[in-house]
């Protein structure tokens, strides 16, 4: 069906928010462990920084939209039924939208910008 | 559709499954348990960035067994997926996709993965 994401822009950001994702799942605990976050204080402020707080607030881009791609492939593989998949596909996109809203919300509250 | 009365067998329980085919569904598996424990995840973030007391509340309720288990299951699905998806990454590029190369490769995603889920479950958990 027409609408949506097309089969080769869905593979290309499927693989494109897996690399940014490997790359952060691989660096960030080094870098953490490195900076010396041993307590609340410290782990609070460095999500605080600015550049942190972007970097993992693209992570979990990365994230909802990898799982997007992913658990559509689920649905449009044993779903058949066009109005269930379509349903469940909207659920699906609104609950992933909230993720998203919310941990962003957590991020910029963090960092001081929303109180 | 071909109207023609082929035989059909479906017994997943019976059909003999190459190791490639257990990778693949287990990576989606994985990724599918991933996804629900999102939730969870985020909600983690936020307790350990409110306060003090939160932080800590959220520490020792990690340190609890059955949390600890969850963990462990989900940093396996998470090592799982991420060597399975590289597999794939390799194969889209046409790297091991030789049939005796791509089982080789599904059995190294299936060990690498669990020597790694291992080592860094018993050293963090």
């Amino acid at each position: 069906m027409r609408g949506g994401l097309s089969g080769l822009s869905a593979w290309l950001l499927q693989r494109a928010s897996a690399v940014y994702m490997l790359l952060f799942i691989v660096l960030t605990p080094l870098y953490i462990w490195q900076r010396g976050v041993n307590d609340y204080s410290s782990w609070h402020m460095l999500l605080a920084e600015p550049a942190m707080a972007l970097f993992w607030a693209l992570f979990f881009l990365a994230l909802i939209a990898h799982a997007w791609v992913g658990v559509r492939d689920i649905l449009v593989d044993y779903v058949h039924s066009l109005i269930l998949r379509l349903g469940l596909l909207t659920i699906l996109a609104v609950l992933l939208v909230m993720m998203l809203f919310w941990v962003l919300g957590v991020l910029l509250l963090n960092s001081g910008v929303v109180v | 559709m071909n109207k023609r009365a082929s035989p059909v067998f479906l017994n997943l329980l019976q059909i003999g499954m190459p190791v490639t085919a257990i990778v693949s569904i287990l990576h989606r598996l994985s990724g599918l348990l991933l996804v629900l424990a999102l939730p969870l995840f985020v909600y983690a973030l936020q307790q350990s960035l409110h306060s003090p007391e939160s932080f800590a509340v959220l520490i020792s309720q990690i340190d609890a067994l059955p949390v600890k288990s969850i963990l462990a299951i989900l940093l396996w699905s998470l090592f799982h997926h991420l060597f399975a998806g590289l597999r794939f990454l390799l194969l889209d590029v046409e790297v091991g996709i030789q049939r005796q190369q791509a089982r080789k490769s599904a059995w190294s995603v299936n060990i690498v993965a669990a020597i790694v889920a291992v080592t860094i479950i018993w050293g963090c958990l």
